[in-house]
């Protein structure tokens, strides 16, 4: 398995480079981050999913908040036979179904994320909604941190743990760069994990490029069921392996050079 | 969970006319919130897939909501964003959810939400939420312009698949539960927060044609939703006393009210007259009915009665308020008096 998934990380981080090759108008630096987020979550036996039936109510929900940042997502869900492959050879093209943003005609996509915060709120409501039906299915959120800028996501956050939304998963991939730069000098989120501690959350932290890791602390908190929801902090980086992009103020709107990608794309062949 | 409920109010119950000695009485004015909510709390207890939602606001029958229902009642604090999300959420699992909130701040603090997670998701997934705002136009009398919704028609219906609806008396909000549990998709109800006369005395609003006739002869013809047809009715009364009788209508499906059987009821008159509670010129109902007018009769006259000017701080009665803005009786009177002499040059 730990095998599996560091291969498959690497497979997803080339495919993402790939897809945004094809599609310069993704934003490539914060998919990056988010890589082992996923492949841990869909290859690591984490979710309940059926891409046959991508809304088959024995699933477990994925809330995919971070809108344009999980464009590493294209490659996995067609891996995974949510759609075609042929859909990643025309990524924001006419006829199409995956954009510069994912919307959720894309079949694997739950809600509407291109605008950021929204998720956690309607991933709230969804858990409170299969708790009110005694369904034992869990409830995974993704965000970035600089989304969680976003006041809904505090109103979600206490709702959730005055309701004991035990099922309720969030992971922040806590890449700490926004679009104009470090969140820590925009709106700094000061000892994030002792934030949501206090409102009422459990939480754990974990260096999230290391899928391995990340697989075992996403078991232990979907394994968590005690009275709280509970949040994962993935440290990562935001446009990582990418040299000149990573961690670089502005590497939310960086492009790398075609000529970069193809050498970082020969590097590993 | 125990429930404090508010002050008990005898007024909140009932409803409908009850037939006595063969004769239909009419129904006592209740709250249009009330009338709603009772309909919503009956149908509770035989389908389980309703869900009541509100940001910390109440009325009598919500306590029997809350009491009865704990495990399907949430109040999500003052915080209408989370309001939205919550509903949109149990929504995609299948829940009919009935959120419940003050009239500008379900839709204008949380514009957003009902964007994306509302009218957007609605388009992929099955979102059955059914947002209820309490405070059409000044009906928060003395609370300022907060509290008051002049605006609430024209953001609500700059999204296209969101329905609105605009009763006049609360026979027709209690009416409008039917379509509002069948149907799926994101819709708003504005509810006056006052007590109405009742109109709809002896049987319900025409849900089919999403609109009503109450005066059919001359030659302009009132068009009103919600409070406003209280004042349209009060006018076309004076009117007809001096031997000039109008046409009143109510448009109370302002998504979803039939356009041709609308437009053939209007060709019969040389002028319409649009009554909100409204700023008018600012895409609200006089835009509806300009829309549908130009498309379909460019040579009829139209009159518009709505708020004029913006925001105002002054105190007084209802009544005075609406004089103050041109929406009153003796404003609306005036300005009808000048467009039929218009019409007769």
């Amino acid at each position: 398995m730990e095998r599996h998934l560091r291969e498959k990380a690497r497979w997803v981080w080339r495919e993402t480079l790939r897809v945004h090759r094809r599609a310069p108008e993704t934003r490539l630096a914060s998919s990056l981050s988010a890589v082992e987020i996923f492949v841990a979550l869909y290859y690591g036996g984490v979710l309940r999913f059926d891409p046959a039936e991508p809304l088959a109510a024995e699933r477990d929900r994925c809330i995919i908040s971070k809108g344009h940042g999980s464009i590493c997502m294209y490659p996995i869900l067609a891996d995974l036979g949510f759609f075609p492959r042929i859909e990643l050879e025309r990524v924001c093209q006419a006829g199409g179904i995956l954009g510069g943003i994912p919307d959720p005609v894309i079949p694997g996509y739950e809600t509407v994320n291109g605008s950021l915060g929204h998720g956690l709120g309607v991933a709230t409501g969804i858990a409170l909604g299969l708790k009110g039906r005694n369904s034992d299915r869990s409830v995974f959120v993704v965000t970035g941190d600089g989304e969680l800028h976003e006041g809904a996501n505090w109103e979600a956050i206490m709702f959730a743990s005055h309701h004991q939304l035990d099922r309720l998963n969030l992971v922040v991939d806590n890449n700490g760069v926004s679009m104009l730069g470090h969140t820590d000098d925009i709106v700094a989120h000061d000892s994030l994990p002792d934030r949501l501690q206090a409102f009422g959350w459990e939480c754990h932290e974990v260096d999230g490029h290391d899928v391995v890791s990340v697989r075992e602390a996403l078991l232990a908190m979907k394994a968590q069921v005690a009275g709280k929801p509970k949040a994962l902090i993935a440290h990562t980086r935001k446009g990582n392996g990418v040299p000149g992009l990573e961690d670089e103020d502005l590497c939310h709107v960086m492009n790398p050079k075609p000529e970069l990608i193809d050498r970082l794309l020969g590097e590993e062949s | 969970m125990t429930v404090k409920t508010l002050a008990s109010d005898p007024s909140s119950t009932g409803g409908r006319g009850e037939v006595m000695s063969g004769q239909t009485v009419t129904p006592r004015p209740i709250a249009m919130r009330d009338a709603f909510l009772e309909r919503v709390w009956r149908a509770m207890a035989d389908d389980g897939d309703i869900y009541f939602t509100c940001a910390d606001f109440g009325s009598p029958v919500l306590d029997r909501i809350r009491g009865q229902f704990p495990d399907r009642f949430a109040n999500v604090g003052i915080a209408e964003q989370n309001l939205i999300n919550v509903s949109a959420g149990l929504a995609v699992e299948g829940f009919k959810v009935f959120a419940y909130a003050i009239a500008p701040f379900i839709t204008m603090r949380c514009f957003e939400q009902i964007r994306v997670n509302l009218a957007l998701l609605s388009k992929v997934r099955s979102v059955n939420v059914n947002l209820i705002g309490v405070g059409a136009g000044y009906s928060y009398v003395v609370s300022g312009p907060t509290h008051q919704c002049y605006e609430d028609l024209t953001v609500m219906r700059a999204l296209p698949n969101v329905a609105i609806y605009s009763p006049a008396d609360h026979v027709a909000a209690a009416a409008l539960f039917d379509p509002c549990l069948a149907n799926t998709g994101p819709k708003y109800l504005r509810l006056d927060a006052q007590v109405l006369p009742v109109v709809y005395e002896s049987e319900p609003p025409d849900l089919e044609h999403g609109f009503n006739v109450h005066r059919q002869d001359g030659k302009v013809c009132l068009v009103a939703t919600g409070y406003m047809l209280h004042t349209a009715l009060k006018v076309a009364d004076q009117f007809a006393a001096s031997g000039r009788p109008l046409g009143v209508i109510d448009l109370f499906d302002l998504s979803g009210f039939d356009a041709r059987a609308l437009s053939q009821r209007l060709a019969r008159y040389a002028g319409i007259v649009t009554l909100e509670e409204g700023f008018r010129g600012r895409g609200g109902l006089d835009a509806m009915m300009f829309d549908l007018h130009a498309r379909q009769r460019p040579g009829a006259r139209m009159l518009n009665i709505g708020v004029e000017g913006d925001y105002r701080f002054e105190l007084g009665t209802r009544d005075q308020l609406h004089e103050q803005v041109g929406i009153g009786l003796q404003a609306a009177t005036r300005s009808l008096d000048r467009f039929m002499q218009t019409l007769s040059t």
